[in-house]
């Protein structure tokens, strides 16, 4: 009897979470037919969605499993390239190709959108798998510097003279599809959301968090520490590839500078805002983050105010707000946003039935 | 490539390596007290570049660049102040993440008061006077650059083998919570490492930019994260390491963009990185605690 009613808690929960799906499809799918209208906020939201992913993804690494990785802008990269090369029209090609021409055996590979990202995660995932060998063996600061390093060697190649007939050098790449309509952003964001909390809540899942607590412990308990790093990294990786992927669709063209450590920063950035080891917090954070540098956007123009102009007011002034905003985090409030904590169905109802206690255990006392 | 062609690059990629060196031991030095690997070191060398830039046109040169080398002082012991002294009991991710923040944030803060563009380094009268060895001509501040930099390290090990802060540095590094029991004050000889570090690299930033003749908000990042790599190459936590690492990397460097691969020439850093990492984590002159500091 006990247990039929647990589950019908959790069905409950999960509908409350496919109707907020539902209804986050129906406002998407309005501002796609009014797409001339509300451009600004689709962009917004479809990059949001895309730096959600890749913040999640940092997450499982940095956050759940404890591996300071700043590698995410080179998977990334490798996941950019890679689907953008499989999906940019044959058509455009030879446009796209003008100055070096393109590989013969890339000439005519053109897969479909969702194959294309799926290849681009694998590729990714392939290359963390060889550099997590060497690298997890490391202890937490060089791991970060390691990992920050093969990123940009991954740029240097992808830039190179020698790789022009696949990534086209340092020109990069251009024509490629975008997204169809915001919902399918939508769509691709959720698979890989919906699919990283599975394994963070899975046994694996588990796994990662008690190497981050407790490496010593976690192994006497007889978890393989280096097996579930590489696990963890190669995860990890896979994601952040598909959300360069996504990355490359939402900017339609690429090159490598897109890929520079600057961008490892803006990720981080979401990460640290939304709470480290937070799945909530990391969504929460790249829409905070993305939709806030947009909003923020008239601080980088000159203000006038009755005649005179502000001189506080020029490009620039909202990444700093940005910058100091997250030493703010850092040093006051280092758990971020959520701290760890979930927002959840779960936790909004044991935090309303704590509020009503509370209110009746003072209503008792008066 | 001819025997002068040669001489020429060598002589470039020494004096870089001497620029790198500088840096490289201000990271050597934080990294063997705190532990930290001091993300926003190559930014304080970005922000000693503006210092003399602005300095160096309201006053004489003598006066400028005391006043940039004053300046970057400040400024080091500043940042460690706010941003890594509240973090002393914190994980080590934390402190990590507030220097990347604190680098984040001077080249933010560089972009917004100095714009993206690169500003034009001030020419200090005679460093760029044209030199003439044989079939050779280089300016005086490549040749300078190396004597300088020996000088400083020779300087700097006497300060830290011979004098008493140098003594309660080696302490503090070899065991933190032993040192503070003997009294020796934690905290003023962090500030007092982070002071040489940044003295150092304000040094480092004249003799480079310089040679360079710009600066931009982020002309410090890529140098930082080389002489990093160069510190671990030498060994962390060792001065002459340091030394012989920044030499290493600067002349690699140079020799690898004078053959024409100057695309790899960064990749080219961080593939030492992973193989000295791999091969021999301590560096070249890891064991040697002496020097550790």
């Amino acid at each position: 009897m006990n247990k039929l009613k647990f589950k019908d808690k959790i069905n409950v929960d999960l509908l409350i979470y496919l109707a907020i799906v539902v209804v986050s499809v129906i406002i998407l799918a309005f501002l796609d037919m009014n797409k001339f209208e509300y451009n600004y906020a689709i962009s917004i939201i479809e990059k949001s969605l895309v730096y959600a992913v890749v913040a999640l993804s940092m997450n499982i690494v940095t956050g759940f499993t404890g591996l300071f990785s700043l590698g995410q802008a080179g998977f990334m990269a490798l996941g950019a390239y890679t689907t953008a090369i499989l999906t940019i029209p044959v058509a455009s090609r030879p446009n796209v190709y003008y100055m070096n021409g393109i590989l013969p055996a890339l000439e005519n590979a053109v897969v479909p959108i969702p194959v294309a990202l799926i290849l681009g995660g694998l590729v990714a995932a392939l290359f963390a798998a060889l550099i997590g060998i060497p690298v997890l063996k490391l202890k937490s600061d060089y791991l970060a510097i390691a990992t920050l390093g093969f990123s940009e060697i991954i740029r240097a190649v992808i830039a190179s003279p020698m790789m022009d007939k696949i990534t086209n050098g340092s020109y990069g790449l251009k024509s490629i599809p975008g997204f169809k309509s915001s919902v399918e952003c939508f769509a691709f964001s959720l698979i890989c959301i919906v699919l990283m909390v599975l394994i963070i809540n899975s046994s694996t899942g588990r796994d990662f968090k008690a190497i981050r607590e407790d490496e010593i412990a976690a192994r006497s308990v007889g978890i393989n520490i280096f097996k579930t790093k590489e696990l963890s990294f190669v995860v990890s990786s896979f994601f952040t590839g598909v959300g360069g992927g996504l990355l490359a669709m939402f900017m339609r063209s690429i090159d490598s500078k897109t890929f520079q450590i600057t961008l490892t920063y803006d990720i981080l950035l979401i990460v640290v805002l939304g709470g480290i080891g937070s799945i909530t917090g990391s969504i929460v954070g790249a829409f905070f983050v993305t939709a806030g540098k947009e909003i923020l956007r008239f601080f980088d123009e000159p203000l006038v105010v009755a005649g005179t102009e502000i001189p506080l007011f020029k490009p620039g002034f909202r990444m700093v707000i940005f910058s100091i905003l997250l030493m703010v985090v850092v040093l006051f409030f280092r758990k971020g946003l959520l701290g760890g904590k979930e927002l959840s169905i779960k936790g909004m109802k044991k935090y309303s039935r704590k509020k009503e206690e509370q209110n009746i255990d003072e209503g008792g006392a008066v | 490539m001819n025997i002068n062609q040669l001489l020429q690059h060598a002589l470039t990629g020494i004096s870089v390596g001497g620029c790198y060196a500088l840096i490289a031991i201000g990271y050597t030095l934080v990294y063997g007290i705190l532990r930290l690997i001091n993300f926003a070191h190559g930014d304080i060398f970005m922000v000693a570049g503006y210092f003399m830039i602005f300095s160096f046109a309201v006053m004489p040169f003598p006066v400028a660049i005391v006043v940039t080398l004053v300046g970057t002082t400040v400024l080091g012991i500043l940042i460690e102040k706010f941003a890594y002294s509240p973090l002393r009991q914190a994980p080590r991710m934390s402190v990590m993440i507030s220097a990347i923040g604190v680098s984040y944030l001077l080249q933010n803060l560089a972009t917004y008061l100095f714009t993206a563009l690169p500003k034009a380094y001030p020419a200090i009268p005679g460093l760029k006077q044209v030199i003439k060895i044989g079939d050779i001509s280089t300016s005086l501040v490549t040749i300078l650059t190396p004597i300088i930099t020996i000088l400083l390290v020779v300087l700097l090990l006497w300060l830290v083998n011979r004098t008493k802060i140098g003594m309660a540095m080696r302490a503090v590094s070899r065991d933190y919570e032993a040192a503070s029991l003997m009294g020796i004050k934690l905290n003023q000889v962090i500030s007092f490492t982070f002071a040489i570090g940044s003295l150092l690299a304000a040094v480092g930033s004249i003799l480079y930019f310089t040679d360079r003749m710009t600066v931009f908000p982020f002309s410090g990042s890529l140098p930082g994260l080389k002489c990093f790599v160069a510190a671990v190459f030498g060994g962390i936590g060792s001065i002459p390491g340091a030394l012989v690492g920044g030499f290493f990397i600067g002349i690699c460097e140079t020799v690898i963009k004078a053959i024409g691969l100057s695309t790899f020439s960064d990749a080219f850093t961080f593939i030492v990185l992973i193989v000295m990492l791999l091969i021999r984590p301590t560096g070249l002159f890891g064991e040697k605690n002496i020097d550790k500091v």
